[in-house]
């Protein structure tokens, strides 16, 4: 005799609970089938079991997590190169990695990128390698050098590029193309041979040697097509759908191409996100990225130690380092700035200033060598004497007085 | 009543500022005008560097300030009046720069009143969040700066240039630190708050000395040497140096020398007082010893690991500390810590006498300081402190007082904390009890090994013993051993069985063992279980006999009820669960185990299941009561049929070794092949590789490919009789992996994830051809431990393991920092009362602890496991 769906979504709808530990309880009922009574038992004891498992108030849930995060370090290899999951491209692993998401830093040491392909209909570029191809050499820089032999003729004073018809069809990409963007980019005299097919004449605009090497070199940085930035692009089918893995990251531009899934779309680089999609989305970015390094050493450490950094590193609206140039630095007290690095910047600033130290910290309260107001140093009792007070009208008075304002 | 406890006091808050002339002056006790420190008998002179006023250091002599004698005078500063003054090297940035903001003839700071007025609106702004002004004070440098005549008086502003040390230039011309204080004194109030400074705690002008405090003595105590000379500390030499140049330049200015040379003398008064407070100045030669060593002056007794903040404000030694060689005593708890019988008579556990306690005390008292449990001091209630001796002793026992304090020596059952270095995370330190055992090493149970990442190779530990009620109450309910079996970090246990806890375990527990009852009381000795259950069987003799799991069952409480798979599992498509052909499905029934293998799963520091549940669903107590008998009985187990390790184990079959060798053979030739194909550029280059890279992949794979083959194949013809097998399977100790390299090939050796490449240009070693790209050349070693190593193959052996030292050695100190950041940037974040995370301050960081408020020790390694089994234990039906 067990009660419907419907029942139990009633039943369990106003719990205390995240919504995974509703769902896990929602699919485990129905499975097995209960009875009112049953469900009712089941949720009483639930609800005794969460208030056992509850973090204790007072907790020092601050070094608890740096601990637990800093503490597998040491079993983490130093290995630079790793590959994850597609072969093809690099990615730092291991403790720099950590290091890296935690120092906050503006560009990671090997960007990369997971694209996904909108999957909306069965023709959709998700399910498509020819539209998968086509998109991936949009997406991927290409330079001269992938299209071409650059010689430099020293007689004539000019660089001649022999392009490769193959490659050019390839990158979907003509001689007119090429010609302009060297016109935008390199401002110089660019013009098709007309001797030859498929071949671009470059001279440069004072007719020198130092000119004519320098620009035999700038033409190599010239970004043809694609986005500057994005080194390589890999297509890989996974189960039935194409994604694309690039080396090189750059978020907004990427979201602007046809056939990119936005929602899944996703960069290593930290920064990026947060000025793309904002302070959420690299919190949320921070504690994939510390996870993953984490889990791949084969380490665990539970998620909310990660969501704990994650969350002060971004809790002022923007991603702050964890040490001297982010939330270390900041700190209120002297003493805690003093005592973590460059100390007699801070003592000196603090006596021009005239700042206070409040000694609220623990660092503070170290130094100076009483108790730190954290775990049982935060825990009070107060006893009052019982004050005798002879009630007189006066003070019946006064107390409604109170009261009513 | 000296020894009531004063009323607790708490510093509130410490403000920090300049110090004008005028409150140097103020606090000064004497005027230093000689350089000399003491006379001809030793004493010290009047108005030197050492005079009395300043404190005292040699005892016998009183302090002419406060009569106090050595010990009880904290010193007292003086003061030297500089004939010129000089910059302090710290302010020399914020000098330039208010230089720059402030005009040169009115010294009025550069700005329009409605933009100081608007810069002052936001610096209050800044300040009431509580955000720091640097960058907004920075700002207003900046715009000041930008001004190029005075709003106030048209002056037109010159360039003003800083040249290192401590040079000002005005459009080249330079500018005296008189001439910059004047400029300064002229500020008005209300521009310096606009500045980010406090114009009654910290004017400008006072970052330009004319006074300089003199450290008392105390700070700078000299010593004297065997050969009874005295030794200065470097402040004092300092000192020493500033007080004959500012002697110098009065005599030179009153005698009327030349500009240059005043401006010489000047300098090098500068010099002087600049490296009096920092002999790291860039730009400057630091000031040295006679010896040649630089000089440690002020702000290097402040900096760094070892300064004032972190060697000795944030880190505290302590009394009542022993330190010693750890061994392991399996017979101890692991709630438990074996003390040497002379630490403990040497640290103390101080106890107030009352009418419950007198009789015992006395007998502690009259015991002495030499026989065991005894009493070293005894605290009467004016304060004094009395040694117990052999000769005071049955005297002091009389006198006893209530209220009196005895100082007891450490004794079975006290609490202490007990540490190993590095403390990386708290388990780190636990308070263990007390048992007082014979010898000089502390003994701990291996159990606790994990935690504290302790082995017995010469390591040692730290015990504190803790001096007050409270402390001792808070480690016994929060720091307790048994109360930190689940770590924090993933919410499983990490302390477990190690080693032989395991092998011990699994031999008795996988086997068809058929256990007499004179072994079974033999195994079951130790642990507090005493009745056998129903024997399993008899043998053909009719003898009664028992199987390992109703043994192991037997240490087990008698309501746990678990299922789980062990290490042993050989990971099927399908799990059979309760058919496991492996024995590798643990069920364990109210307490008595049905089938399965007990194994580093079920036991484990780190992964093992049944401590986890014991303590999740009984209590910490049952746990480490479990873990106590769970070790003994173990010890037990292996000792019955022994588990010894040698070269014969490594031994395998003719035919294997044959198999071995063609499939290495094999490996060769594709390799070969590959190279072939790669040399007439045949070989397909992989997707966005280049043709180097691609043979350099493929090789790596062919070749670790073959070295797993032979591990197979030597993994095939080596059975569970074999030790090595056992401790990999069962997770004690090793893996298949190092059995392997032992008995079949060890395979490629690695620099950076790749093939060994350096060397000679283009080939590794002269062994080889130059260009051979064969497996030999970059060192793959197809022999194994056993068989050893050709020449080569050694020498490569021995650069990876290079690497892997180096990496490590790297590591340490990387990560170390690391979690120096991490405490110092998150130990003021606390759970609030209302579950929130704030710091310390009040900042909201966490609206919910962890978004769910669980905490992560009891989380069940986050997975919904308590779900399942409370739906599982009221519908009595399996769930997921």
């Amino acid at each position: 005799m067990s009660i419907s769906e419907a029942t139990i979504d009633s039943m369990i709808k106003d719990l205390p609970f995240p919504s995974n530990i509703l769902n896990t309880l929602r699919e485990d009922v129905l499975k097995a089938g209960v009875s009112k009574k049953e469900m009712e038992e089941i949720i009483e004891k639930m609800l005794e079991e969460y208030d056992l498992s509850c973090i204790e108030p007072c907790d020092a849930a601050g070094v608890i997590a740096a601990q637990s995060i800093g503490e597998p370090g040491t079993q983490m290899t130093m290995r630079t190169f790793h590959y994850a999951g597609v072969a093809e491209i690099n990615v730092t692993l291991g403790l720099p990695r950590l290091i890296e998401i935690v120092d906050a830093r503006k560009i990671p040491s090997t960007p990369m990128m997971t694209i996904a392909l909108s999957k909306n209909n069965p023709e959709d570029y998700a399910y498509d390698r020819e539209k998968t191809r086509a998109l991936a050499w949009e997406i991927e820089a290409t330079k001269i050098d992938h299209i071409a032999d650059v010689t430099t003729d020293l007689s004539q004073m000019k660089l001649i590029i022999d392009l490769h018809e193959k490659a050019m069809e390839g990158r979907n990409i003509t001689i007119d193309q090429v010609k302009e963007k060297f016109n935008e980019e390199l401002n110089v005299m660019v013009s098709i041979s007309p001797e030859m097919d498929n071949q671009i004449i470059i001279t440069p605009g004072e007719p020198s040697y130092r000119e004519l090497l320098q620009l035999a070199k700038s033409i190599h940085n010239v970004t043809l097509k694609g986005i500057e930035g994005i080194k390589r692009v890999v297509v890989r089918k996974e189960g039935e759908e194409y994604t694309l893995y690039t080396e090189g990251s750059a978020l907004r531009e990427v979201l602007q191409f046809e056939g990119v899934d936005k929602s899944r779309t996703s960069t290593n680089n930290i920064n990026e996100i947060y000025e793309v999609l904002g302070v959420e989305a690299a919190r949320n970015a921070i504690i994939k990225e510390a996870t993953d390094t984490l889990r791949e050493q084969g380490l665990t450490v539970d998620i909310r130690h990660i969501m704990l950094v994650a969350d002060l590193m971004t809790s002022d609206g923007e991603v702050k380092q964890i040490g001297r140039h982010g939330i270390s630095g900041e700190k209120a007290s002297v003493f805690a700035r003093a005592a973590f690095e460059v100390t007699v910047n801070h003592l000196l600033d603090a006596g021009m200033r005239g700042y206070v130290d409040k000694l609220e910290g623990v660092t503070e309260n170290i130094i100076v060598g009483q108790p730190i107001r954290m775990g049982t140093g935060d825990v009070h009792l107060i006893s009052r004497k019982a004050e005798r007070v002879e009630v007189t009208p006066e003070i019946v008075a006064e107390e409604i007085e109170a009261e009513e304002e | 009543m000296a020894n009531v406890p004063p009323i607790p006091k708490r510093i509130s808050s410490i403000k920090f500022g300049l110090m004008s002339p005028k409150e140097i002056r103020k606090m000064s006790s004497t005027p230093i005008i000689t350089a000399d420190t003491y006379d001809d008998d030793g004493f010290p002179i009047d108005m030197g560097l050492m005079d009395t006023k300043l404190g005292v250091i040699d005892p016998g002599l009183r302090c002419k300030t406060c009569s106090g004698r050595a010990g009880e005078c904290p010193g007292h500063f003086g003061h030297i009046e500089l004939v010129a003054p000089v910059v302090h090297v710290g302010f020399n940035k914020v000098i330039r720069k208010l230089l720059r903001a402030t005009c040169r003839k009115c010294s009025r700071l550069l700005l329009e009143p409605a933009q100081k007025q608007q810069f002052l609106d936001q610096l209050l702004a800044v300040e009431e969040i509580g955000h720091l002004p640097d960058d907004l004070i920075n700002e207003v440098y900046k715009e000041a700066s930008k001004v190029k005549s005075c709003p106030y008086c048209n002056e037109e502003q010159l360039d003003i240039k800083f040249e290192k040390p401590s040079e000002y230039l005005e459009n080249g011309e330079k500018l005296t630190p008189t001439e910059i204080r004047d400029r300064f004194e002229n500020i008005p109030d209300e521009d310096i708050v606009v500045i980010g400074m406090d114009p009654k705690n910290a004017r400008p002008e006072w970052m330009i000395l004319t006074v300089l405090p003199v450290p008392p003595v105390t700070v700078r105590p000299s010593i004297t040497l065997e050969s009874g000379q005295r030794s200065e500390d470097d402040l004092t030499h300092k000192l020493v140096d500033i007080i004959r140049i500012n002697q110098r330049f009065q005599e030179n200015r009153e005698a009327g020398a030349p500009q240059l040379i005043i401006e010489d003398l000047w300098e090098l008064l500068q010099y002087h007082v600049t490296t009096f407070f920092d002999n790291s100045v860039s730009g400057i030669p630091p000031a040295r010893h006679r010896s040649g060593r630089p000089l440690k002056t002020l702000s290097q007794r402040l900096k760094g690991k070892e300064g004032r903040f972190r060697g000795s404000l944030s880190g505290k030694r302590v009394n009542f500390s022993a330190r010693t060689v750890i061994s392991p005593d399996p017979n101890l708890s692991i709630n438990e810590v074996g003390v040497p019988m002379p630490i403990a008579r040497i640290l103390t556990m101080p106890s107030v006498v009352t009418p419950r306690n007198i009789e015992q005390l006395k007998v502690f008292v009259r015991n002495g300081e030499d026989i065991h449990p005894g009493a070293n001091y005894v605290l009467r209630s004016d304060g004094r402190r009395i040694k117990v001796t052999n000769m005071n002793k049955d005297d002091l026992a009389e006198k006893l007082e209530f209220g009196w304090v005895v100082e007891r020596q450490l004794k079975d059952g006290d609490t202490v904390l007990f540490n190993r270095q590095p403390s990386l995370h708290k388990m780190s330190i636990m308070a263990h009890s007390v048992k007082v055992l014979p010898n000089k090493t502390f003994r701990l149970n291996p159990a606790v090994c994990p935690p504290y990442n302790a082995d017995f190779d010469g390591d040692e530990m730290n015990m504190h013993a803790l001096q007050t009620e409270e402390s001792r109450a808070e480690a016994k309910i929060l720091m307790q051993v048994q109360e930190n079996i689940l770590s924090p970090r993933f919410g499983g246990p990490i302390i477990g069985g190690i080693h032989d806890h395991i092998s011990g375990l699994f031999l008795l527990t996988r086997f068809e063992n058929h256990i007499t009852s004179y072994e079974a009381y033999d195994l079951l000795r130790k642990s507090r279980a005493r009745n056998l259950p129903e024997p399993a069987g008899h043998d053909e003799d009719g003898k009664p006999y028992w199987t390992g799991k109703q043994i192991f069952s037997q240490i087990l409480p008698e309501d746990l009820s678990t299922e789980f798979t062990a290490q042993v599992c050989a990971h099927c498509d399908t799990c059979k669960k309760g058919e496991c052909p492996n024995d590798a499905y643990v069920v364990i029934r109210n307490g008595v185990l049905l089938m399965g293998t007990i194994d580093e799963a079920a036991i484990g520091a780190f992964k093992g299941k049944i401590q986890d549940r014991i303590i999740k669903e009984i209590g910490p107590e049952a746990g480490a009561k479990f873990i106590d008998d769970m070790t003994k009985l173990a010890i037990r187990a292996i000792m019955r049929t022994g588990l010894s390790f040698g070269i014969a184990d490594e031994d395998i079959p003719k035919e294997a070794r044959i198999q071995i060798n063609e499939v290495l053979g094999k490996a060769e030739d594709a390799v070969q092949n590959l190279i072939k194909s790669y040399i007439n550029k045949e070989l397909e280059p992989l997707p966005g590789r280049t043709l180097d890279e691609t043979i350099e992949m493929s090789i790596m794979q062919k070749l670790g490919k073959a070295r797993d083959e032979t591990g197979g194949i030597a993994d095939s013809h080596m059975g569970l009789e074999n030790s090595a097998v056992i401790m990999a399977r069962s997770g004690a100790r090793g893996s298949i992996l190092n059995l392997t390299q032992m008995a079949a090939c060890v395979g490629q050796q690695a620099v950076r994830g790749e093939r060994i490449r350096r060397g000679y240009s283009g080939r590794t070693l002269p062994h080889f051809q130059e260009g051979d790209l064969g497996s030999d050349a970059h060192g793959f070693v197809k022999a194994s431990y056993k068989s050893g190593l050709n020449p080569t193959e050694y020498f490569f052996h021995a650069i990876g393991g290079r690497e892997g030292l180096v990496d490590t050695a790297v590591r340490t100190s990387q990560s170390g920092y690391l979690q120096r950041r991490l405490v110092n940037a998150l130990q003021d974040l606390e759970v609030q009362y209302d579950l929130t995370v704030r710091d310390t301050r009040g900042v909201l960081v966490q609206f919910k602890y962890g978004e769910d408020g669980i905490n992560p020790t009891k989380s069940d390694f986050s997975k919904p496991d308590t779900i399942h089994r409370i739906v599982r234990s009221v519908v009595n039906k399996e769930v997921a």
